[in-house]
């Protein structure tokens, strides 16, 4: 019977909102491995599909920032626990994408989980990093402390179709920021099913919003978009870059600008969790400050 | 009117006669009826089409507000919204009116002054119409007194789902009486059949035409106040009962759906339903309206993409 047994192909789609839709053009592109062999299809987004992944993204912002830190970081452990249960399919996914081996793409796989790990572990700590108690000459408690961007439009890294994702996705949700993320272009297989564990993982739907077609293409319209509050362009080359930052610059987007990274597997440091943070400051009156010193 | 209503005396005569003809109307092919729906809704309309049906939409608006919470200042700042949508854009139609409760008319007349925006009064207790008939009349009057351009009115759902059509009928009259102003002048008069109460098609269908001979200028859907609202089939089926009675009597009477219109992609559906079905005579605020509060920010958000190529976002555009 095995010799007989149909193979099931997989038809990856774009994860919007929660859900699983295909593009809305109805286009596919063709997805090859390192070596060039076809893996799948994969969706070829349209500007449409953009525009709805920022509604999607939009809608869940509210609730996302909501969250307590704490329990924004419970929901990233989980989405670990749930990617470690898959490690097989990505560490397929990874060496077919990246053309690596069998242990090589483990590793990779291994090193992407253990940073969704310290990202989940950074939500109630940012705080203490980006914010803190001003000293101010007068009776107030003067505090700072950072509040999310909102929606982030993310253009994933092209080489590292996994671990690069992870390394770029994780920080900016992690701070309450809800993303859209173009996938790498050559590669959106990993990506496409890291959907798949994020819709099984506690985390609301259109916090995460994953798309997979020609970075140029859909960039395009997320960065002159005025719905959208910050654009990551680790994914784009100098001369994209260059064009989405002029384009962004009409509402005043927050942009991280691309900074090349040799090695994915290097300790990422805090920039990124911070890169899409707004600091909201609140002074409270203590009193008036009597002869004797504090009256608090 | 008087052209109406004699041609159809014989019809209104009596409880039994009016049962008679409205029963006496064709069934309504649901599923047909849901599909050629379905079928309008995908034209693909783009570009100038699309520009021009924004616009179109937009003056088409009732801008409406019924809440509990409604106060002078919200009513103000509707009003304001009615006149200017789009502060940043003077291009911008008006809205066709702001609709509010009849104790706000004065303050909504106030505001949109004498900018050709209407005030359009919901009355006859709104929005369930449980109430005696001198009640409703005098809620009427009270709308009209206050300077109300347009009343509308809700049908007694009670005493139509029981057959009395007669009442309904009558009372309907009545409220048109009611209407009247000093001057001799009418306001004009929607009646709300709440779709979503009557439970079948051909119930809408004999709500339109009992509406209809009754003397209403506009037949409208909803309240907005129940889970079902205006859909694309109530809506082309009631565009297909005002054009029949155009086709039978000469008088040309306005539709309005309500309530659940929230996106310009609805909005541009509705009005390929008006031109297909009613004809391109309806496409004007005089004959077509939506009753809406969110759909005016949907519009302008298209509108601003389509001036500036930039999608535009919910920043851009007032909070109502």
């Amino acid at each position: 019977m095995s010799d007989a047994r149909l193979s099931v192909f997989k038809t990856y789609k774009l994860y919007v909102g929660g859900k699983f839709p295909r593009s809305e053009s109805g286009r596919v592109y063709e997805v090859t491995s390192g070596k060039g062999e076809w893996l799948a299809n994969a969706p070829l987004s349209s500007r449409k599909d953009a525009r709805d992944a920022v509604v999607a993204a939009r809608k869940a912002f509210g609730g996302w920032a909501g969250k307590t830190a704490y329990n924004r970081g419970q929901v990233l452990y989980r989405v670990a626990e749930m990617l470690e249960g898959r490690r097989e399919q990505f560490v397929r996914e990874v060496a077919d994408a990246e053309g690596l081996s069998k242990s090589k793409a483990g590793a990779v796989v291994d090193a992407a989980i253990d940073r969704w790990v310290w990202y989940a572990g950074w939500t109630d700590k940012v705080a203490q990093i980006a914010g803190g108690a001003n000293p101010v000459a007068g009776p107030y408690f003067n505090l700072s402390s950072p509040e999310p961007t909102g929606v982030v439009t993310v253009l994933a890294p092209q080489e590292s179709s996994f671990l690069g994702l992870v390394s770029v996705l994780a920080p900016v949700i992690a701070t309450g920021n809800t993303a859209v993320v173009i996938a790498s272009e050559r590669s959106p297989l990993p990506a496409l099913s890291l959907g798949e564990v994020l819709a099984t993982s506690d985390l609301p739907g259109g916090v995460v919003n994953v798309l997979s077609g020609r970075t140029a293409e859909i960039a395009a319209p997320l960065a002159a978009h005025q719905d959208v509050n910050g654009l990551d362009l680790c994914g784009a080359d100098e001369v994209l870059a260059k064009e989405l930052q002029v384009a962004a610059a009409d509402n005043l987007k927050r942009v991280l600008r691309p900074q090349p990274v040799d090695d994915w597997t290097a300790d990422p440091g805090t920039h990124r969790l911070t890169a899409f943070l707004e600091t909201k400051t609140v002074w409270h009156p203590t009193g008036s400050l009597g002869a004797s010193g504090s009256s608090y | 009117m008087p052209t109406t209503a004699s041609a159809f005396a014989d019809a209104t005569a009596s409880d039994s006669a009016l049962r008679r003809f409205l029963h006496g109307l064709p069934g309504v092919d649901a599923v047909g009826l849901e599909a050629r729906a379905a079928a309008l809704g995908t034209r693909s309309i783009k570009t100038t089409a699309k520009a021009y049906a924004i616009d179109l939409a937009i003056s088409m608006i009732d801008l409406t507000t019924l809440e509990g919470a409604d106060t002078p200042g919200k009513v103000r700042a509707l009003g304001a919204k009615a006149v200017h949508p789009d502060p940043t854009d003077r291009t911008t139609p008006r809205t066709a009116a702001v609709c509010v409760y009849p104790d706000m008319v004065a303050t909504a007349k106030e505001t949109v002054g004498d900018s050709g925006v209407l005030v359009a009064s919901v009355a006859t207790a709104f929005p369930a119409g449980r109430a005696a008939l001198d009640v409703k009349l005098a809620d009427v009057g009270d709308a009209v007194a206050a300077g109300a351009d347009e009343i509308d009115m809700v049908i007694d759902r009670g005493a139509f789902l029981a057959g009395k059509y007669l009442k309904v009928y009558e009372e309907i009259r009545a409220v048109k009486v009611a209407c009247e102003r000093a001057d001799g002048t009418r306001a004009r008069l929607k009646v709300i059949f709440e779709t979503g109460e009557l439970s079948t098609y051909d119930n809408i269908r004999r709500a339109s035409w009992l509406g209809m001979i009754a003397g209403a200028d506009f037949i409208k859907t909803s309240t907005g106040k129940v889970g079902v609202n205006a859909t694309p089939p109530n809506t082309l089926l009631m565009l297909e009962a005002v054009r029949d009675f155009r086709l039978q009597t000469g008088v040309q009477i306005g539709v309005k759906p309500a309530g659940g219109i929230r996106t310009s992609k609805d909005a541009v559906k509705f009005l390929v339903l008006v031109n297909e079905t009613a004809g391109p005579d309806w496409l004007d605020n005089h004959w077509f309206r939506f009753g809406a509060s969110s759909l005016l920010n949907d519009l302008l958000m298209q509108r601003q993409k389509l001036a500036t190529g930039r999608y535009s976002g919910p920043d851009y555009v007032t909070v109502d």
